[in-house]
């Protein structure tokens, strides 16, 4: 069952499903997570935070709590280095305002939402500095909290910064209003293109704020020596943005910094920017201690980096024949409190799949008063694809065509120039639609009142960028594999199965292991898809190097030109002589007769913007009188190039997917009219259980990624786009209604079936 | 720091006595006076069963049970649950069937399904939903997490 369609058998390694090395120590409690971690005479730091969604800090008195007993130290934004607010390009690791990012950590002079830190305190242990933190007295002046988009970007709104920088995720944004920044893409005309179109939809919908949910909350340990060496233990996606980013809010240099990655209890994105690291730091400077400092959940909820809530309109026009020709797209995603939230990503997920001649796409990056939006699991994407695959949907309606046949018509393919100007790299899309068409599921009867199916298919891009990693071949033929990428959830194996592959050995020869910022080359964070794909691409290059290191060993044995050693499969052998062989484990053995150690290490920078694909089916029931949505059945059919370990690869597919499901029907930050956020705790922001999900269908398609040497796709991110729209489209199917507010709660469920019998009553 | 109590329990099948703040949770004790950190923290508020255990026999959250509960009873946590060496058979089908992503769940659900199966040896799958709806995966999907203890029954049944 659930097993993928491989039709590729080259392989040894690559598409075979061994345990992962890291496993063991995950079932039996012994692994080291960011709050296992303990050293002596650590101290507890905890962080006071502001009640209100916006005010002016008028003063603090902190004399209370650093009076307690046991409280060693006590933090406030005066105690931090004043940094100038201004982008600053650090290349792979991308453009950021690091006045900005230090301000997020620690408050100065204003607070910009509930939840934003203001003072810390560093005690002999957590209660006494809870206890010290409340003692802390704050004298604030209230300022009008902005906490929608639309109201952000009203001609009235209060200024939330006085001088806005707008900000940069990927491309920057221009300055377009006070609250609000502008990224505009779009080709054609789309004047001519309304013009042309036999069928003109226009549509409105909205999302509310969610969050990445990680069950690990934020926790680091910082120690500041007397050499202002600063060394970080903590669980990130990315230990050399965390140096980096820390390096300049504390103001030390970044060659200071150690960061040293423990096992990550998840993250989506929502663990690859700093928080606590740099208050711990401080807290560290001022005590001479080690401090740790683990948020407890709520502050997880109010103060790290959750999504977007977003406004979207849409006019699409299309030709009788269901060819589109005109699309105006107008995308207004939070920001949070500072500048820079994912509207890039949305923009270039919200129609790169089809081909519309004529299109124009306004942007916006808008400030409300709520934490600053971070990135999570294909950022932008789900909140673009709710609007833009539901009006796919009801023109396929209105045209009578079938939903595939509908976007097998405006299907992009490789090559077809997509909005921001490049044009699609390969990948098989057409089969894609085609799969889904014959599959038993989308030709499967669907009887019972009030059911329905739903389609919604998500075309998003992996990351390469900047990867490191060394491949050491030790003296008894076993591999030492270490890289800068963090191990999420699985790359520890999916990483040494390329190295095998490559290397030609088995996999239970290599032992991978994610390194600190002292031992490796620079990486960008573990995200955007790029793992598996671009660090295993780049471990395929170290291991191409040391397998010709190898040749030259076994040519100096065999006194031959290193031309005439070949290698397959680990074993070396003299081409003019193929009796003469030695195997991989042999060569190791002789590495000290033969000129040293054999090891290489690489700092690649594997092509970006690589497509993936997917689409996916659900069938619904709805439950007319409560409005609540039972998943009845659910399939993904995504294209990963190839799958390296096929059980981790469905993995990711069905647990992108039950974060798609769980933010389509559940899960939504909920704001009082002051700002203050009302639901931070797990029972009232309701991620999915056990019970809300049945078993999740997967069909692994595997069209090859000519950038990678076995066709490997980054399959981490996609599946979590289609879920919200396939869900709404399956409602409509069900029940004949729109819901075109995110998450589908059944009140809204609800409203939207009376207001159709009403309606229908009133007609009759 | 003189309102310490002292506690004895069975903490895995052994003899263990400890100190405690009457205000620290049998969750903190765990973890940060014993060092048994296998036990995780998610939310310390009864609603993510990362800090799943079985004190005598009942499945609970051990953020929500005071640690000067625990006085006489027995207390089994995630490190207790390989014998000798000798991995359960949940342990081995969450290792073979990837009933885990990040892993910061899963002390808490081997726990949990640990007290099912203990219950009830072969649960059907919506029984095996029902038990574990207590606690969150945020990697999985649930999907190959309900696999590897419909798998661990299968086991416990041959042997």
């Amino acid at each position: 069952m659930n097993k993928p369609e491989t039709t590729n058998n080259e392989f040894n390694v690559v598409g075979t499903t061994p345990i992962r090395p890291d496993g063991l120590d995950k079932v039996t409690g012994r692994a080291v997570f960011a709050d296992d971690f303990h050293l002596p005479n650590m101290l507890h730091g905890k962080i006071l935070r502001s009640p209100h969604a916006h005010a002016r800090i008028k003063s603090i008195d902190a004399s209370a709590a650093a009076a307690l007993p046991g409280v060693r130290a006590v933090v406030t934004g005066a105690d931090f280095p004043v940094i100038e607010h201004k982008l600053i390009n650090q290349g792979a690791a991308g453009m950021i305002n690091i006045g900005e990012l230090a301000d997020n950590c620690m408050a100065k002079g204003k607070v910009f939402y509930d939840g934003h830190a203001l003072a810390a305190v560093a005690a002999d242990n957590p209660h006494v500095a809870e206890e010290a933190v409340k003692l802390i007295k704050v004298d604030y002046e209230l300022l009008p909290p902005v906490m929608d988009v639309r109201s952000a970007m009203a001609e009235d709104a209060p200024v939330i910064h006085e001088n806005l920088q707008p900000g940069a995720f990927i491309v920057p944004a221009e300055k377009f209003l006070p609250n609000a920044g502008r990224t505009q893409f779009g080709n054609g005309d789309t004047e001519q293109g309304f013009a042309e179109a036999d069928l003109i939809l226009e549509r409105e919908y909205t999302a509310e704020t969610i969050h990445q949910g990680y069950i690990e909350s934020h926790v680091t340990t910082v120690n500041w020596d007397s050499n202002d060496y600063v060394t970080v233990w903590t669980a990130t996606q990315g230990q050399f943005g965390l140096r980096d980013h820390l390096a300049d809010v504390i103001q030390v240099p970044i060659g200071n910094i150690n960061v040293i990655p423990l096992e990550i209890g998840g993250g989506f994105g929502g663990k690859e920017r700093i928080y606590i690291d740099p208050v711990a730091a401080m807290l560290s400077k001022k005590t001479g201690c080690p401090v740790k400092v683990a948020m407890r959940r709520d502050e997880v909820f109010r103060a790290t980096g959750p999504s977007s809530g977003t406004y979207i309109k849409l006019k699409f026009g299309v030709k009788k024949d269901g060819a589109l020709v005109a699309a105006d797209l107008h995308l207004a995603y939070e920001a949070g409190a500072y500048a820079g939230g994912p509207i890039f990503l949305g923009i270039l997920s919200s129609t790169s799949r089809y081909n519309i001649p004529h299109i124009r796409i306004n942007g916006f990056d808008v400030i409300v008063n709520k934490p600053t939006m971070r990135p999570y699991r294909a950022p932008g994407a789900p909140q673009a694809l709710f609007a833009v695959e539901q009006m796919i949907d009801e023109l396929a309606t209105e045209l009578d065509m079938d939903p595939i046949d509908f976007r097998m018509k405006n299907l992009a393919k490789t090559g077809d120039r997509l909005v921001p100007g490049f044009p699609l790299a390969p990948i098989d899309t057409v089969n894609l639609m085609e799969t889904v068409k014959a599959h038993p599921h989308y030709n499967a009867p669907l009887d019972g009142l009030n059911r329905g199916r739903g389609l919604a298919y998500s075309l998003w891009f992996n990351l390469g960028e900047t990867s490191s990693a060394r491949i050491q071949v030790n003296l008894d033929g076993s591999v030492t594999l270490t890289t800068a990428s963090p191990d999420l959830s699985g790359t520890r194996i999916s990483l040494a199965m390329q190295a095998a592959e490559a290397l030609g050995i088995a996999v239970e020869q290599v032992s991978p292991a994610v390194c600190d910022t002292q031992s490796i080359g620079f990486a960008i964070p573990s995200v955007g898809s790029r793992t598996t794909y671009g660090t295993g691409a780049v471990v395929c290059e170290v291991a191409e190097e040391i397998l010709g290191q190898m040749r030259a060993r076994a040519a100096l044995l065999w006194e031959i030109d290193t031309g005439q050693v070949a290698v397959e499969r680990g074993i070396f052998s003299n081409t003019a002589d193929p009796e003469q062989t030695l195997s991989f484990n042999q060569l190791a053995g002789r590495m000290f007769e033969t000129g040293g150690p054999i090891s290489y290490h690489k700092t690649g920078n594997p092509q970006s913007f690589i497509p993936g694909i997917a689409a996916h089916l659900v069938d619904i029931e709805v439950d007319p009188d409560t409005g609540k949505v039972d998943i009845l059945r659910y399939t993904i059919f995504q294209d990963v190039g190839k799958a390296v370990h096929p059980d981790y690869v469905e993995g990711q597919m069905q647990g992108a997917a039950v974060q798609g499901i769980g933010m389509a029907l559940n899960e939504e930050y909920f704001y009082d009219d002051e700002g203050h956020l009302k639901n931070a705790s797990l029972l009232d922001y309701r991620l999915p259980t056990t019970l809300d999900i049945p078993m999740i269908e997967t069909v692994i398609l595997e069209s090859p990624n000519p950038a990678h040497p076995f066709g490997v796709r980054g399959c981490g991110e996609i599946s979590i786009a289609p879920p919200p729209a396939a869900i709404a489209n399956a409602i409509y199917d069900a029940v004949g209604v729109r819901i075109n507010s995110m998450p589908m709660a059944p009140h809204k469920v609800c409203a939207a079936i009376n207001a159709k019998k009403i309606a229908a009553a009133a007609a009759a | 720091m003189g309102n310490k109590s002292h506690i004895t329990a069975t903490i895995n099948g052994e003899a263990r006595d400890f100190l405690c703040e009457p205000r620290q949770s049998l969750l903190e004790v765990l973890r940060d006076v014993l060092y048994l950190t296998g036990t995780k923290e998610g939310c310390n508020d009864g609603n993510c069963g990362a800090c799943s255990v079985i004190v005598d026999g009942v499945l609970l959250d051990a953020c929500c049970m005071l640690a000067v509960e625990t006085e006489g009873s027995s207390i089994e946590t995630i490190e207790g649950l390989a014998k000798e060496g000798e991995l359960h058979p949940l342990q081995s089908a969450f290792l073979e069937e990837t009933g885990m992503q990040c892993g910061i769940c899963t002390p808490g659900f081997l726990m949990s399904a640990k007290a099912l199966l203990d219950k009830n040896p072969s649960p059907n799958e919506q029984q095996v939903r029902h038990w574990l709806a207590g606690n969150l995966c945020r990697c999985t999907g649930y999907d190959k997490l309900v696999r590897s203890v419909m798998k661990a029954a299968d086991t416990l049944a041959e042997a």
